[in-house]
């Protein structure tokens, strides 16, 4: 394997390289208090010192005594906006004479170039993949969403310091990029953050040529770029191997889908529902949660028709309407829909499970519902004992 | 989701709150489509429903469907004027494959606006009647001035060789007819032994019930296809909205058979 050292030097090196290729470098950010992602021209850009303090229910960033630039776990938001926003125009049309011709935006008109993504964590990474899967993978696509993906260059990073709400080691997707066992998009780079008495560094695997060809670049217009040495793999590998000890929570996989099918009468959920807020946030947090509605708008004449595409919520009442009223009326069906499609229905209608144990969800969740306690009082229900054969 | 552009040619009144639009490509190319299947129709600037196609299958005339004013969206389409453009996606789902029951005895049982979708499936029999051996439709209105599609009823009936029975929840003065639910028919619905296809469309409960009544008479459950209904936003799996455990109503359905549903519709709210 290709594996270089890049120093903070060498990691603007990068950035410059990749902005001279002319994508739009994005990378975390600290904004509104959290980590979100925001655009990166120099290294001074990303959250130098910064970490963060997780829990259910709760969000804290912390001042570091270090310059750790990625040592927090999964911000507010993942990768998930990037190339799916919360709101896009599917159509706009002038009313006239001729009627109404619907046309659709120009995909150009806009758009900053192709976008470069710095610092996708590894959970986030299996998510975009999951989301490929969804919008992508099936009879039919969404052409906008596949044009946003297109050319985008990615370079992930190892989670370095997971939160206690964090769990992508039971869904087998991180810590480190590349070694998880469920599937994950593909990335250029990935970096495993390094700060030991040989200095702070970037241990960088070179996981495509074009990845290597960026980084080629970057010694071109002067950066150093060694080849790691052992003393930084076993490094680099230690990172990880302390992430993964590190997770904060746990998630048992062994037979979810069959536990959640045969929990559909539990009174887990009614528990479940004297807490649950039906707020939303967890779905408006999830990096694989897909579900949209449609808005019709028109200006005040009526000339102007324009149809968004906006994010929605298995939460929401008129989520399930119709003439009638709502299929799901009770929180009681709408938690247990999330829950059952996200870690077991999901599994058949995709090949794979809905979750990547990013722990947003509980993070997230104002009444601090922790889908892993959640899962296991199902296991304690007995799930199918209740109303199996 | 950009939709085709189709013109109103002319409304039919089916009843006091349901209309039949007939539609024409602004483009000049047609619609084609199976019976059973909806299109994603839209007043533009108004909103969009998915609509079940209620015309012929096999014919040229103009596209269907029929629509009952129930909501702001299905109103503005169902009162849309003639020469208005509407917008249409689709057509999307799985049909009734009505021909499977070709060789074999065919019951239909519709309750409401559910007789709209089964249209097609009606049409096409009577367009290969003899291909089929007893056809039955049971059809339950809630009232006599509620039943839609009279006049094909009595052309089914009397030129088609399909009966008809007709029962409606309250009766009206002049109604000779029967009162109660169309569940009660199916227990006296002629039958032969094998090659029975059934085909139900209506309101939830009211298909569960068929459904279960059918497999009383001995129907074989994976024999037995509902028409599912949920809310659509885009017809094509990505919206999520339609979802039923692990089906994606839009593609998996509507259309799909009673051994696939019984497990899901037994729960509330799923």
């Amino acid at each position: 394997m290709d594996t270089r050292i890049l120093t903070t030097d060498g990691l603007q090196a990068l950035v410059d390289a990749l902005q001279t290729r002319g994508f739009h470098v994005l990378g975390p950010a600290v904004r509104d208090g959290a980590i979100g992602f925001g655009p990166v021209r120099e290294v001074a850009d990303l959250p130098a010192g910064w970490g963060d303090e997780q829990e259910a229910g709760h969000y804290r960033l912390r001042r570091r005594d270090d310059p750790l630039l990625f040592a927090y776990a999964a911000g507010a938001q993942s990768a998930k906006p990037l190339f799916f926003p919360a709101q896009e125009v599917l159509w706009r049309a002038r009313h006239d004479a001729n009627g109404v011709h619907p046309t659709p935006p120009d995909p150009e008109a806009g758009a900053d170039g192709p976008v470069a993504v710095l610092g996708v964590r590894s959970c986030d990474l299996a998510a975009v993949g999951i989301q490929d899967e969804v919008l992508l993978g099936r009879r039919y696509g969404d052409a906008a969403y596949a044009l946003r993906r297109e050319g985008t260059f990615v370079v992930a990073v190892t989670c370095s310091h997971p939160a206690a709400t964090c769990f992508c080691g039971s869904m087998g997707t991180g810590p480190r990029p590349g070694a998880g066992t469920a599937p994950a998009a593909p990335y250029d780079l990935a970096m495993t953050e390094v700060l030991d008495e040989h200095g702070h560094r970037f241990v960088v695997e070179v996981a495509t040529e074009r990845g290597g060809h960026v980084l080629d670049e970057a010694v071109r217009a002067g950066a150093a770029v060694p080849a790691a040495g052992p003393e930084d793999l076993a490094a680099a590998d230690d990172v990880a191997a302390r992430a993964a000890q590190a997770m904060g929570r746990q998630l048992d996989t062994s037979g979810l889908k069959e536990l959640l099918y045969a929990s559909a009468e539990s009174p887990v959920w009614d528990e479940v529902a004297t807490r649950c807020l039906a707020c939303a946030n967890c779905t408006q947090v999830c990096p694989t949660c897909f579900c949209t509605d449609v808005r019709d708008v028109t200006d005040l004449t009526g000339a102007l028709v324009e149809r968004d595409r906006v994010w929605d919520s298995c939460f929401g009442a008129e989520y399930s309407y119709i003439h009638g009223g709502s299929v799901r009326a009770s929180t009681r069906a709408r938690y247990r829909q999330w829950l059952t499609h996200k870690l077991a229905s999901w599994e058949d209608q995709f090949g794979m499970s809905g979750c990547v144990g990013c722990g947003r969800c509980i993070t997230w969740c104002p009444a601090a519902i922790d889908l892993t306690a959640e899962v296991a009082a199902l296991r304690h229900d007995g799930g199918g004992r209740r109303d199996g054969p | 989701m950009l939709p085709r552009r189709f013109r109103v040619a002319s409304t039919r009144h089916d009843n006091h709150d349901t209309l039949t639009v007939h539609l024409e490509p602004c483009d000049g190319a047609p619609l084609a489509f199976a019976a059973g299947q909806f299109t994603m129709l839209q007043v533009f600037g108004v909103g969009e429903v998915p609509i079940s196609i209620s015309g012929d299958p096999r014919g040229s005339g103009p596209l269907q469907h029929t629509i009952r004013d129930v909501g702001s969206v299905s109103h503005a389409l169902a009162f849309a004027a003639p020469g208005e453009v509407l917008g249409v996606r689709g057509p999307f789902g799985t049909g009734w494959d009505v021909a499977d029951g070709k060789g074999g005895d065919v019951v239909l049982v519709a309750g409401g606006i559910g007789l709209a979708p089964l249209r097609p499936a009606l049409l096409e029999i009577c367009a290969e009647r003899d291909d089929y051996q007893r056809v039955s439709l049971l059809y339950g209105a809630r009232t006599p001035s509620d039943v839609l599609f009279g006049d094909d009823l009595r052309t089914w009936a009397e030129r088609h060789r399909i009966t008809v029975e007709v029962i409606v929840d309250r009766g009206e003065a002049g109604w000779t007819g029967r009162i109660g639910l169309v569940t009660q028919l199916i227990g006296k619905v002629a039958f032969g032994a094998d090659r029975r296809l059934a085909l139900v469309c209506g309101p939830e409960v009211m298909m569960r019930q068929s459904a279960v009544a059918l497999v009383a008479r001995g129907v074989d459950p994976s024999r037995i296809r509902l028409s599912m209904e949920r809310n659509m936003k885009c017809g094509i799996g990505l919206c999520g909205h339609c979802q039923l455990r692990e089906l994606f109503l839009c593609l998996d359905g509507p259309v799909l058979a009673f051994d696939r549903l019984e497990p899901l519709m037994a729960r509330a709210e799923l």
